[in-house]
């Protein structure tokens, strides 16, 4: 381990041992009439005025790795791409020039020809004479909507279930994670599949499916971060001062166990808009057919490719682009939360 | 001063000849700087180091950790890593400067010249290949053997490390090994090149100390019989000065001190050698023992932290001891952590602590030491009722521990505190170091917002830490100030016991010597009673006032740490003691 470090960054020692400053040195008798020097005093006053400016320097963990976050290209490329894609989605209304399901181009629609670009229509119609920017920058909302919905299902069920497993243990943590094997076992796309075959193919259905399948994700994780944390011996200590279970856990164990599960999190909003894409292509997301939707977007684009490819480029661009810019954020925020995860 | 003059060595900037060697300039390094580039901009690591070690010499380099010892070793090996680069100086190995090397180059001399003992047995090994096989692959990638003959070689190697049944040995996995034999088979791999210099990076430091004593041993007749030089590596001065001819002083990536083993124990210049001779336990240790054999208790004062008073005044206080009841009686102790299951089988209980008594006197400092598994930290949290025993009892003051209503927990709790090993994980890292301090004094409700305000810094007072520290995060501390914010939170309910697993083991010497002063003086100043856990027998000889051998879960000997260690009575104890590094060293009392 000490192999590989250079010398730690961090403030050495600088209260005790005089170390720090070696022109010190001299001064300082032996450790034993160390710890009551008046140097030390003077040094902690001033340290007392003086801690609003170092105030900045200091940091949590968060904001430690909020920093190595800002410093790491691949983030803030991320970041980018996740901000234009949020804004797009929630500004959808005053962007985009058309409603989602408007067909305006309609009277313009050849069976054997659908019209590119043009100065109406920078991105061209689609086969119902939708303008297709229109549909892709309200398809932006609904992706978002989808993901975020979905990932809070997944979250807040895999919080409760990992939550309960992780500070009871025994049966519990036993019974738990059995359920959640279980919910492993199935391939999420099939059970997905399956929630909208019995929920009926409504957007909630595809929200519902896609979250269910990440709630035993995060419950394995936050179990398994927990049970990391419950070993360390600042547990131990809060255990020694007499503090209940629930206290422990709620104070210490879990707020140091989040670091995973929001990584997580951001990458699921990746998949979540992937999936969200391809059980829509698959037709289980209900609405009608101009509803403006990535994946319904590929899906009728399917059947145009011969003479309007670009109407499956278009939507499938949005969604790589999209998901990608959310997995280099997760992945860059991995890294800032654990620098050792890093490579090289 | 007991030195001796019959040395003919003079303070030069090259390492005196001594032993087998031939005064032949093996390794030459000069004014090296290494770089390193982090999150933070470069760090220069190392400067200006510059340093021979003669055919046959060993060589050791001594300073505390992210002092640039080890960032010396691997920029002598070529095996810096990536972010970290030799910005200036050169390092020739016999005659040849290896900084600029292309890799295909270095990598020939790796094994044949260059050697590795590396730090942790326990990493250093490939898990799913047999430990024959690896000195097998050693063997062969240095080209010293081939096929059947790298077989024979390769037993014939692990029987010299001393690994008892060899033969066998060669096809079993790294895990089937201890800690000992994996170093042992660490130590074969490095010589299987029969390399001229071999680096040893902290060989021993996460081996038990009978267990280091015997490795240093092997390794050090093995490279005396080749004519091997070696560059040992560590932080343990008592054991540098014992094992190497020659000593290199590094502080803050810079060659402080070197000299003869003997002058810098006998005559340190840098103010940094004398803070680190001063502080090693394992020299201290042999001081006290020096002062104890000639009388001159008050000479090593410094050294003693125990606040035994000598002769006359010992009999009145052994007197009183035995009359008043001890704060912490620990009776027939024993704990069985049932065999985990696998599959349908349940492995055999395991018994970690077996009947272990003993009477922690108020004021007093009891220590606990035995080698990693001999259940000290067991006790350590059945005395924190952290942990219920299987059978036996903890007694507070004449009253059970354990088994009673909120309202005597909550007692308990405020009366009897830990201080952990690893100052790293032993603060949450979210909470600021005002919020960890006060923690205790929140969560039983002790006084108003503006009390505990007040309380906290003094605490922090008595800890001697500045003020601005409070609205830090532990990741902003040093490894002593961590240790330092523990101990100022295990204060704050003022108890009368104070459990310390391990609290020093993970500290640099000079960090720990001052952890060590303040316990002591915090001891003094609020009539605290410690149990000091440690494998470091050296630490406890200094801090505790009586002892507790633990090995296997049992209690082998106990009694007044002056007595234990003056005469110690089983041979567990004696093989304990004698494995402290420096024994034999001549050092300086004044």
């Amino acid at each position: 381990m000490t192999a590989v470090l250079p010398p730690s960054p961090e403030p050495d020692e600088a209260s005790g041992s005089g170390l720090a400053q070696p022109p010190v040195l001299a001064e300082r008798g032996s450790d034993g009439d160390r710890s009551r020097t008046g140097g030390l005093f003077r040094r902690g006053g001033r340290g007392g005025r003086g801690d609003r400016a170092k105030d900045d320097a200091g940091a949590s963990v968060w904001r430690l790795a909020f920093r190595r976050l800002r410093r790491n290209p691949v983030a803030i490329i991320g970041a980018v791409i996740v901000a234009i894609f949020l804004v797009v989605a929630i500004a959808a209304p005053w962007l985009a020039p058309y409603a989602g399901d408007a067909t305006p181009g309609r009277d313009l629609i050849r069976p054997t020809a659908i019209p590119g670009p043009s100065a109406e229509f920078p991105l061209g119609l689609d086969r119902f004479g939708g303008d297709v920017l229109s549909k892709l920058i309200w398809g932006a909302r609904a992706s978002l909507i989808i993901g975020v919905a979905s990932t809070l299902i997944g979250l807040v069920g895999g919080l409760l279930l990992g939550l309960l497993a992780g500070s009871f243990g025994g049966w519990v943590d036993s019974g738990v994670m059995r359920l959640v094997d279980l919910m492993l076992a199935v391939p999420s796309l099939l059970l997905a599949v399956s929630i909208a075959a019995v929920a009926g193919q409504r957007p909630f259905a595809v929200i519902l499916a896609i979250g269910v399948v990440q709630i035993p994700i995060f419950a394995r994780l936050l179990r398994g971060s927990m049970l990391a944390q419950k070993g360390q011996d600042y547990v131990l200590a809060a255990r020694s001062l007499g503090l209940s279970r629930g206290t422990v856990t709620m104070s210490h164990v879990l707020p140091n166990s989040l670091g995973p599960v929001i990584v997580q999190a951001t990458l699921v909003l990746a998949t979540a808009v992937i999936e969200a894409a391809a059980l829509s292509f698959l037709g289980l997301g209900g609405g009608r057919p101009t509803t403006a939707e990535w994946g319904r977007m590929l899906t009728q684009a399917q059947n145009e490719l011969a003479i309007a490819p670009q109407l499956a480029i278009y939507p499938g661009l949005c969604i790589s682009i999209t998901a990608l810019g959310f997995t280099l954020l997760g992945e860059s925020m991995r890294e800032a939360l654990d620098p050792r995860s890093r490579k090289g | 001063m007991a030195g001796t003059t019959d040395t003919t060595e003079t303070p030069s900037t090259t390492a005196g000849v001594t032993g087998t060697a031939s005064g032949e300039v093996l390794l030459r390094v000069r004014d090296l700087e290494v770089t390193f580039t982090t999150e933070q901009g470069p760090v220069v690591a190392a400067r200006n180091v510059s340093f021979d070690v003669l055919a046959g010499q060993t060589v050791a380099i001594v300073g505390e950790s992210g002092s640039g010892k080890t960032t010396v070793a691997t920029a002598v090996l070529g095996l810096l890593p990536g972010n970290g680069r030799v910005t200036a100086g050169s390092v020739e190995i016999s005659g040849r400067d290896v900084v600029g090397l292309s890799r295909a180059e270095l990598q020939r001399m790796r094994g044949r010249v260059l050697g590795l003992v590396p730090q942790d047995p326990m990493t250093n090994l490939n898990p799913v290949a047999t430990v024959g096989s690896q000195v097998v692959e050693t063997l062969e990638g240095t080209g010293v053997a081939r096929g059947r003959g790298a077989k024979e070689r390769a037993r014939d190697l692990l029987v010299e490390v001393g690994l008892s049944d060899a033969e066998s040995r060669m096809g079993s996995y790294p895990h089937e090994f201890s800690g000992g034999m994996r170093q042992r088979a660490l130590i074969a791999m490095g010589l299987a090149g029969s390399p001229a210099l071999l680096v040893a990076d902290e060989p021993t430091s996460a081996l038990d100390v009978t267990v280091q004593r015997v490795i240093l041993d092997k390794l050090a007749d093995l490279t005396t019989s080749r004519g091997t030089s070696v560059l040992l590596i560590t932080h343990d001065l008592g054991l540098a000065a014992e094992r190497a001819s020659h000593l290199l002083v590094m502080y803050r990536g810079e060659l402080v001190e070197h000299g003869s083993a003997r002058e810098i124990l006998r005559d340190p210049q840098h103010e940094y050698t004398k803070r680190l001779l001063a502080a090693a336990p394992s020299l201290a240790s042999r001081r006290i023992q020096i002062a104890r054999s000639t009388g001159q208790l008050d000479a090593v004062a410094d050294d003693l932290l125990a606040p035994t008073e000598v002769t006359e005044v010992g009999e009145v206080g052994e007197a009183v001891g035995t009359e008043a009841a001890p704060v912490i009686r620990a009776s027939h102790l024993r704990k069985v952590f049932p065999g985990a299951r696998r599959g349908l089988r349940r492995r055999p209980d395991v018994v970690a602590v077996d009947d272990v008594s003993f009477d922690l006197p108020r004021g007093q400092t009891l220590g606990i030491v035995g080698e990693s598994g001999s259940g000290k930290s067991t006790v350590a949290r059945m005395v924190l009722d952290l942990l219920p025993p299987t059978s036996g009892s903890v007694e507070l003051d004449g009253l059970t521990v354990g088994a009673r209503s909120q309202a005597e927990e909550v007692a308990f709790r405020r009366r009897v505190q830990p201080i952990f090993q690893d100052p790293y994980s032993s603060l949450d890292p979210l909470f600021t170091i005002a919020r960890t301090i006060e923690e205790p004094l929140r969560a039983h409700g002790v006084g108003s917002v503006t009390q505990r305000r007040a309380r906290v810094r003094e605490l922090l007072e008595q800890v001697a830490l500045p003020e601005d520290v409070l609205r830090r995060y532990p990741s902003e501390l040093s490894g002593g100030q961590r240790q330092r914010v523990a101990i100022a939170r295990a204060l704050a309910l003022n108890p009368d016991v104070v459990v310390c697993d391990e609290a020093v083991s993970a500290l640099d010497v000079v960090v720990q010597a001052q952890i060590l002063h303040l316990l002591a003086e915090l001891q003094s100043q609020l009539d605290l009673s410690y149990l000091f856990i440690s494998h470091d027998l050296a630490v406890v000889r200094q801090i505790a006032d009586q002892v507790v051998v633990m090995e296997k879960g049992a209690v082998v000997e106990q009694g007044r740490t002056d007595d234990v260690f003056d005469a110690p009575q089983q041979p567990y104890t004696q093989a304990l003691l004698a494995a402290i590094p420096g024994a034999n060293l001549d050092l300086a009392i004044s």
